[in-house]
């Protein structure tokens, strides 16, 4: 935000007299720059993959949408939390740890049914949460460090419970709970359709509900937001809370879906998550953001992970390469569009 | 009188708070050498005190870097990043020679850290996102030119990692003459003071006329050329070039160890000497639970209690 304000006189000076002279011009730019802002993402989405089943005659095949499509689910979860966390203006670098966490907790908990493996990683990741809220919002600590600190403590709690690593904690077959994780319904996982669900609720409790419209005030204007008399502090605990809870939520049922507990799942989850986010247009200074752009940004990672897959002959690290291009051509195209609209 | 006596209480408080901010780590170093002297065996041996800054030298390195960095208000995710690359590109082009290679090294780096400075100070990228894409982006490169795991086998690269001067090794060397040199660049020169005056406030410096765009950009550039010295370092040190692990991590072990140093995140103010005692906290307090056969997990929890506790103190200091 500094940056914008330290270049207006720079810029502006260049933009005035177009602004000027053609006020509908600049309106008709500025719709395009939201609209590249919101929807860039799923263009470039349908273009890549139109590209993909095009040259690749195992892409747009049932199994391997189906595949892709699981293994997005997880991520897609993780962002949807860091979505509401990032539109307040934070970040949440915790999430990968509780998504390992979550997953060995319903692991183990699954030997005492169901309920006690579903509810565990959501209580203890939600506690979790709720400790990094109370840090940013009521002691107003950088919520970077905060959460630097609880990935580093959920990680050290995970090795505590799992004996230092040495144990894996498996959950059985035929269970239900490794029916939510494996089965499928209408040809699609089971984790695919509570993603889709969550996103759902996501978007109306973004777009519909006071909560929702809190998030986007304390993002925009934390003191604005404040002064029309916001609950800026349990906003915050809130979103907090909730990234916690569906880092837990995700980390179950991939366990679930893997039939185990993996204690070295999760590492730079955290980083994939905000990738997604960021791609899919929420501005990481908070105020404005999509949570369908979320989804589309991890539909883009995942579809960008397969194609390079498909392509066989190239390394996986070609993989890093690309999504590190790409996060930075987002960045930089995000930044000009931001500019733009700002100015005008 | 009375007013005096009434304004004690909340005035003490903040004292407190000011010399555990700045003292704090000191303090900590302190008392974790006189407990250990005191109940663990063998701590107190040349040998012991040898490995522990060996260990301890590339993560002070990439921390002043890392300092340099937080002081314009700014954080560098790249530097585990950097260090696999200075791994895999000294792997490559040692058959050249040592001292090519090295300068090879210095060119990726310095290639990464201009790519970061131009993004955070040219584009007007946040810190966090742009340095997040080289983090991501710079390890898949350094995997793209090397695989895997290669042992080195180079005379001159060997005795750089475990070669010493009478008796103190190498790397303890060179990372104390960077710290020197660091904190004299933010003490007593103009760059270091354009930097703190752009970490305190970026419009204000623009507007007074400093270079800003300039001096972030070197900024980063150093930040990237320190950690590849570390990159290097370890790779001499373990005689392996490993792009898979090496640096894994060194991003929060540096932010770690400048935070609980006393330099504080909202920028403006750079402390390097807390910075060194920070990086040695944090090892010393690895060190000890490791060798009182404590798990991991304790260490983890242990630092991350240590985080919260020296953010929390730095609270309210510097500017909002």
């Amino acid at each position: 935000m500094t940056v914008t304000k330290a270049d207006v006189p720079v810029t502006t000076a260049s933009n005035e007299p177009a602004g000027e002279s053609e006020p509908a011009g600049s309106a008709r730019s500025e719709r395009l720059s939201a609209l590249i802002q919101q929807h860039g993402a799923l263009a470039v989405l349908v273009i890549v993959s139109l590209v993909a089943s095009f040259s690749f005659d195992s892409f747009a095949t049932g199994d391997n949408v189906s595949n892709m499509a699981t293994s997005s689910a997880f991520l897609a979860i993780v962002a949807l939390g860091m979505t509401f966390v990032i539109i307040t203006g934070g970040i949440d670098l915790s999430v990968g740890s509780l998504f390992a966490l979550g997953g060995v907790l319903a692991a183990w908990g699954s030997r005492h049914g169901t309920l006690v493996a579903l509810l565990l990683p959501l209580l203890v990741c939600g506690l979790i949460g709720v400790v990094n809220g109370l840090l940013v919002a009521k002691s107003r600590l950088a919520p970077f460090i905060v959460t630097l600190a609880a990935m580093l403590g959920a990680r050290g709690l995970l090795l505590a419970v799992t004996d230092e690593g040495a144990d894996t904690f498996l959950i059985g077959k035929g269970s239900v709970l490794a029916e939510l994780g494996q089965g499928t319904t209408l040809g699609l996982g089971n984790p695919v359709w509570i993603t889709l669900a969550l996103f759902v609720a996501g978007a109306v409790v973004l777009r519909r509900t006071r909560f929702g419209q809190h998030v986007y005030a304390v993002g925009g204007n934390e003191d604005a937001a404040a002064l029309m008399g916001a609950p800026v502090a349990r906003t915050k605990i809130l979103v907090y809370t909730l990234s916690g809870l569906l880092a837990g939520l995700a980390g179950a049922l991939n366990a679930a879906w893997l039939a185990s507990g993996v204690t070295i799942l999760g590492n730079g989850m955290e980083l994939e998550a905000i990738s997604a986010v960021v791609i899919g247009g929420t501005l990481l200074t908070g105020g404005l953001g999509y949570v369908s752009g979320s989804l589309v940004g991890v539909l883009l990672l995942k579809v960008i992970q397969n194609v390079i897959n498909q392509i066989g002959s190239l390394d996986s690290s070609y993989q890093q390469v690309v999504s590190g291009a790409f996060l930075a051509v987002v960045v930089i195209a995000q930044t000009w569009l931001g500019r733009r609209r700002q100015l005008m | 009188m009375a007013e005096a006596t009434l304004r004690t209480a909340p005035l003490d408080r903040t004292r407190v708070l000011q010399w555990l901010q700045t003292y704090g780590v000191y303090a900590g170093v302190a008392a974790l050498l006189v407990v250990n002297i005191a109940i663990t065996p063998h701590f107190l041996s040349a040998e012991n005190f040898r490995t522990q800054a060996v260990q301890v030298a590339p993560v002070i390195i990439v921390a002043l870097g890392m300092a340099l960095v937080i002081g314009t208000e700014g954080v560098d995710l790249s530097v585990g990043a950097v260090m696999a690359l200075a791994a895999s590109v000294t792997a490559l082009y040692l058959g050249y020679g040592l001292l090519p290679a090295l300068l090879v090294v210095a060119l990726f780096a310095a290639a990464v850290g201009l790519a970061n400075g131009a993004l955070v100070a040219l584009v007007g990228v946040q810190p966090i996102v742009a340095t997040l894409a080289l983090m991501v982006g710079g390890r898949g490169i350094a995997l793209v030119l090397l695989p895997q795991l290669k042992d080195l086998r180079n005379p001159s690269l060997a005795s750089l990692g475990s070669g010493d001067i009478a008796g103190v090794p190498y790397l303890i060397l060179i990372a104390a003459v960077l710290a020197l040199l660091v904190a004299f660049v933010v003490r007593r020169t103009t760059f270091g003071r354009q930097l703190l005056a752009i970490g305190d406030s970026r419009p204000a410096a623009q507007l007074a006329g400093l270079p800003v765009r300039r001096v972030l950009i070197l900024v980063y550039i150093a930040s990237a050329l320190l950690a590849a010295v570390a990159g290097v370092l370890a790779t001499a040190r373990l005689q392996a070039s490993d792009p898979t692990s090496l640096g894994n991590l060194m991003e929060l072990s540096a932010i770690t160890a400048v935070v609980v140093g006393g330099t504080p995140l909202t920028g403006g103010r750079v402390n390097i000497a807390g910075t060194v005692a920070g990086a040695v906290l944090i090892q010393l307090l690895t060190a000890t639970l490791i060798k009182h056969d404590l798990p991991p997990s304790w260490t983890q929890i242990a630092q991350a209690i240590v985080i919260v506790a020296a953010v929390y103190a730095a609270r309210g200091r510097g500017k909002r």
